[in-house]
């Protein structure tokens, strides 16, 4: 039941990836090109994903725990540190070279585009090698 | 880097998908109590890393699956444009990648869930990697 409902969502979430044009790298750098080709659909992509989840939110968090697992796991930490700042500084360098963020990529796959089979490999190297920096770091801490 | 390459304005559709989205990001909420953030699901769905990393590997596979669906049902293959410089998309990924993973979210982790729970570390880290991102665009496109 978690195995299909999970692979429900993540259809949902691409389907709306796809319709809302954001699996184009094409039209994702457009927004971010506003002294040239600027595209502002990913604004109404970004306002219409966040103001239904904090909706949504709100509803399901009325429940005492999700349906399926045993608790909410949210994050609590409301610091902001060199790893965040340095992190999404340099995340939205790769976004703006590339037009995917990790999402858009994963629905690119089956298209299998020269950059996207590129891109997707080298994407999960990045993130195993922060994920061991980190643990490293938690380790010697 | 696909010059000029003019993409509609598409207010309607946009705003319709990242409904969808949102939805998605509810449904994650409401059946596995967890944020619907890419990045951390793609890396917590190696059976090494978390207990519960099932439903996060059936997650990526749905993302996968949706262009076919969208082709199966439209007839139509979904168009995109990716850059067609490899050296480039492999420095990206390698900064996509490292950079999402150590800010501990990407656009979907920080930028919809996170906004949604009014974060004020998403808010931050949503504003920097916009900041940086429109920066490399315009360094890229006008600049260079």
């Amino acid at each position: 039941m978690r195995i299909l409902l999970g692979f429900l969502s993540g259809l949902l979430f691409g389907v709306g990836l796809i319709i809302a044009g954001m699996s184009d790298p094409a039209k994702v750098l457009n927004f971010l090109d506003v002294f040239g080709t600027f595209d502002p659909s990913l604004a109404f992509v970004m306002g219409g994903a966040a103001i239904t989840t904090f909706l949504g939110y709100r509803m399901v968090w009325r429940r005492e725990r999700p349906l399926l697992l045993a608790d909410f796991q949210i994050p609590s930490r409301r610091d902001i540190d060199g790893d965040l700042l340095l992190g999404a500084a340099t995340f939205g360098i790769g976004w703006g070279i590339g037009g995917f963020c990790p999402g858009p990529a994963w629905t690119a796959l089956p298209l299998a585009a020269p950059g996207t089979l590129v891109f997707l490999p080298t994407m999960l190297i990045g993130m195993g090698v922060a994920t061991i920096l980190k643990e490293r770091r938690t380790a010697l801490a | 880097m696909p010059l000029d390459t003019v993409t509609p304005f598409t207010p309607l559709a946009s705003t319709f998908g990242g409904v969808l989205i949102g939805l998605s990001a509810v449904l994650v909420m409401a059946l596995f109590g967890r944020i619907a953030g890419i990045s951390g699901i793609t890396t917590g769905a190696l059976p090494a890393r978390r207990d519960d990393w099932g439903w996060r590997l059936a997650f990526v596979a749905g993302l996968i699956a949706a262009p076919l669906l969208v082709l199966a049902v439209t007839g139509a293959p979904v168009s995109q444009t990716v850059p067609t410089d490899l050296v480039a998309m492999a420095i990206a990924g390698l900064l996509v990648g490292f950079g999402t993973v150590m800010g501990s979210g990407c656009t979907s982790g920080h930028g919809v869930c996170g906004l949604a729970r009014l974060s004020p570390r998403s808010l931050v880290a949503v504003l920097t990697f916009m900041a940086t991102a429109f920066v490399t665009v315009l360094v890229l496109r006008h600049i260079v």
